[in-house]
């Protein structure tokens, strides 16, 4: 082989990073960039250094120098995972003007130093890595993002606080918004409580404004009563199916009145908005201050879809706003961004069969307590037991029901210790009984929420740290007779203690909708093996999802009280607004194009897309790939028998040598034992 | 130490996809779970991108093993395509094992971003299982396989 031959025809650049001693602790990078420097240089490599941190600017400066001194024609950095820093890296090589497609940023970080302990072991690999990198870099092209036009509106699914402020937020930019809401009004759990901690704020008087503005908004469009049922499209050119469905109330007649559900005899249970404490009639609105005012019937209780006769809300309807005919609508909308703010569902208390929930009449969830203690509520805000009328003397709030137990989840619901510390301060102020908490730790980190415990001590609230083992109303003795009993170790003291009480409050935790997973599905984002959404990152990215295009805002992320919702709410608009303002989304440039000199026509990559983004054209008879619908997936790159088709960015000569790479040091070994 | 009481350490190549098992990968490392230092990753977009190509050129080329991840079944970000990439998955196994390989050299693994734990443990299971099978040398018997085509595809 000629000299000129064998001349690599890249420069290549190779950067470790330590990370401080995240990566340098344990693998020896000195060792590896040195090794790259000498022995790589066959493939290219002319540069390679190590750096403390390879993101801070000095060292983005680090690389951009090279580049411009050394005429670098490819970058490999070996560092942190690609979901974190390639996009930095990228951008440091645009800023040197190379195109930043030619940077490879391998991971020594997230699948070397952080999971292995052996330091001999862990260098080899991070070699093996480096040289996997470099081999590919060698044949990655310069490559331009794609450019498409971006929708200007937004859906946001889900009407509860964290929805709304984004619905709020996001119009009064100036975009339209669709808000979806499974519920008859937008609301959300806020809409059933009674104060707010720390403030004591009343829940409605703060919601019910916001509510109000969203309904009279003229960029938001609100779709109550309605579901998504398929997305389809991808980032600025989302296409959404949603099914609204029936009111059976015609929304532009309907003054909402009211002489409907006054007339309606037919009493149903409401075990939504009044946690099963309180009645609503067949038509219905939730609750007084519903946001739109027009009612539903829900048809699996109304009298007349049931039996057939009764309409006695048409009769009395004075706009003859009722129509029994309504059939359920499937509507498509065009959105260029997508929120998802769906909320959380109550741990369901009856899993804890020792609480006694469902089988003693005095122990009530949280959502009750709400409703109780609510002015609106089913008692006019009278805190009574389940009798209706008899007012406790002494209340037991257990904390951590169902959250922080290996049993049921692990995870801490983050809103219980404030709430139930609310609870102790309504029950003190309304009712004047004796409170007990009951918990395994106070948790109060945010503003004002720990000068709120304290207030609560001084007012007289007990605390017994240990967790409940069980609630009964087996008395042992003539004082226990009638009352529940709790049943605690006290770990303070170190002793077994049974309080007697007239009622008792589980702080049930949050878990995610029922459904969640396949409505993580149908958006094409994932869940934690909690069920709650995953961020893009936990610190630096809360509201963003891996699904370009799709946010996360509210405890559909994870348990989280209202401020937070409210923040997340306000910052997924904000990211989206960013978005809107540029008219147009740059896409990953990562897309199959199909050769047609090589095409033999057989159709096979036809099928295997779930896009429908390759057409065959029948006249050539030759397929190719629309570009806007391509996700850059690759089935069709493997599946052609022609390997007429390429995958940019992951091509199959970049693979293949990435193999050839990464196992370099490999047959090296291999080669000397053979010679040995 | 010497040579001869040296445990086999196998080298394995393995594939993920970007959306759940190469994230699961990071997810293992940002938990700092522990697993043995034996696998090398690939990230493709999709395991319905591995091309078969990929997994023979991986053994012929060294590796004592060739592991295949993506979405769990239902849950790929491509809707569909880890189903695809299951079929081609079973074709392999018996293409290899007809070439005289034997089948537990390949392994297909679910995980989903949030399972770094499965991903680590199976993991080290899988080097275990091959350090059970021993060196597989196939670069180094018979005919050495060519140097795939390093020209320019055309354009």
């Amino acid at each position: 082989m000629s000299a000129e031959e064998k001349m690599p025809k890249e420069r290549i650049g190779v950067y470790v990073c330590h990370c401080g001693s995240n990566i340098a602790g344990v693998v020896n990078v000195a060792e590896v960039s040195k090794w790259a420097g000498d022995n790589l240089k066959d493939q290219g490599v002319v540069v390679s250094r190590d750096y403390k941190f390879m993101c801070s600017s000095l060292g983005q400066e680090l690389i951009q120098k090279d580049i411009k001194e050394q005429k670098l024609t490819r970058v490999v950095v070996a560092a942190c995972s690609p979901h974190l820093h390639e996009k930095t890296f990228r951008n440091a090589c645009k800023g040197a003007d190379l195109n930043p497609y030619l940077c490879e940023l391998v991971s020594v970080r997230e699948q070397d130093s952080w999971v292995h302990t052996d330091k001999i072991a862990a260098t080899e690999k991070a070699k093996a890595i480096v040289a996997g990198g470099v081999s590919r870099v060698v044949h990655h092209e310069p490559l331009t993002p794609l450019k498409v036009p971006i929708h200007p509106a937004t859906l946001i699914v889900g009407g509860g606080i964290a929805g709304i402020q984004a619905a709020l937020e996001i119009a009064d930019a100036g975009f339209p918004v669709y808000l979806v809401e499974r519920e008859p009004s937008i609301g959300g759990h806020m809409a059933q409580f009674d104060k707010t901690f720390p403030t004591l704020d009343c829940s409605a008087c703060i919601l019910t404004p916001k509510m109000v503005d969203v309904g009279n908004h003229p960029n938001i469009t609100m779709l109550t009563y309605s579901e998504v049922q398929k997305v389809d499209g991808y980032v600025g050119n989302f296409a959404v199916t949603i099914n609204k469905h029936a009111r059976y109330v015609k929304t532009a007649d309907c003054t909402g009145c009211g002489v409907c559900w006054e007339k309606c005899p037919k009493k149903v249970i409401d075990d939504k908005f009044e946690a099963g404490l309180g009645y609503r009639k067949a038509v219905y609105t939730p609750f007084p201050q519903a946001v739109p005012k027009y009612p539903v019937i829900d048809d699996i209780n109304c009298t007349y879809f049931q039996k057939g006769t009764c309409k006695a809300c048409e009769k009395f309807c004075p706009t003859n706003a009722i129509d029994f005919t309504q059939k359920n609508e499937i509507m498509t909308v065009e959105v260029g961004n997508i929120i998802l703010a769906t909320g959380w569902d109550l741990f369901d208390a009856r899993r804890v069969p020792n609480y006694g929930y469902g089988r003693l009449a005095n122990v009530f969830t949280n959502m009750e307590f709400e409703r109780l203690s609510n002015s609106a509520g089913p008692t006019g805000g009278n805190i009574v037991l389940r009798d209706g009328k008899t007012t406790p003397k002494s209340v037991g709030i257990v904390h951590c029901v169902g959250s922080r137990d290996k049993n049921y989840n692990n995870y801490c619901s983050a809103i219980c210790c404030m709430q139930s510390l609310k609870f102790a301060h309504l029950i003190h102020e309304k009712t004047g009984a004796t409170v007990y908490n009951f918990y395994i730790d106070i948790r109060t980190p945010a503003k004002g929420y720990d000068e709120f415990y304290q207030r609560i001590i001084e007012e007289g609230a007990l605390f017994v740290r240990g967790k409940v083992a069980e609630i009964t109303d087996a008395a042992r003795n003539p004082g226990e007779e009638g009352k529940l009993i709790i049943q605690v170790e006290d770990t303070l003291v170190g002793k077994q203690r049974r309080i007697p009480v007239d009622m008792v409050i589980l702080s049930a935790g949050l878990e995610p909708r029922a459904g969640s997973k396949e409505l993580a599905k149908t958006f094409g984002i994932s869940c934690s093996a909690d069920g709650w959404f995953i961020e893009r990152h936990p610190k630096l990215d809360p509201v963003a999802t891996m699904t370009e295009g799709v946010y996360i805002a509210g405890c559909v992320q994870g348990p989280k009280d209202i401020p937070a919702s409210v923040a997340q709410g306000a910052a997924a608009a904000a990211r989206i607004l960013g978005k809107i303002q540029q008219k147009e989304i740059a896409l990953e440039p990562v897309r199959a194009t199909i050769n047609e000199e090589q095409c033999s026509g057989c159709r096979i990559c036809n099928t295997l897309c779930p896009y429908n983004a390759i057409l065959f054209h029948e006249d050539t008879m030759v397929s190719e790939v629309n570009p806007a619908l391509c996700q850059g997936c690759g089935t069709c790159v493997a599946g052609c028998p022609a390997g007429a088709i390429s995958g940019t960015g992951f091509s199959n000569l970049q693979i293949l040598s990435q193999i050839d790479g990464l196992l370099l040091l490999t047959l090296d070994k291999k080669k000397e034992a053979v010679v040995a | 130490m010497n040579e001869e009481t040296k445990p086999f350490e196998p080298v394995i190549i393995g594939f993920t996809c970007n959306w759940c098992s190469y994230r699961a990968a990071d997810m293992a490392g940002i938990a700092r779970m522990k697993y043995a230092p034996n696998v090398r990753l690939i990230r493709l977009m999709c395991s319905g991108r591995l091309d078969p190509t990929f997994v023979f050129k991986a053994i012929a080329g060294g590796a004592d093993g060739v592991l295949v991840s993506g979405c769990h079944p239902g849950d790929c970000h491509y809707s569909t395509q880890n189903y695809k990439a299951m079929r081609r998955f079973h074709l392999m196994e018996r293409v290899l094992t007809q070439m005289g390989l034997e089948p537990g050299r390949l392994k297909l693994l679910w995980a989903s971003a949030a399972e770094g734990q499965i991903f680590a443990n199976e993991i080290t299971k899988f080097v275990e299982e091959i350090r059970a099978l021993g060196p597989l040398n196939w670069n180094n018997s018979g005919v050495k396989v060519p140097e795939v085509a390093k020209e320019e595809v055309p354009a």
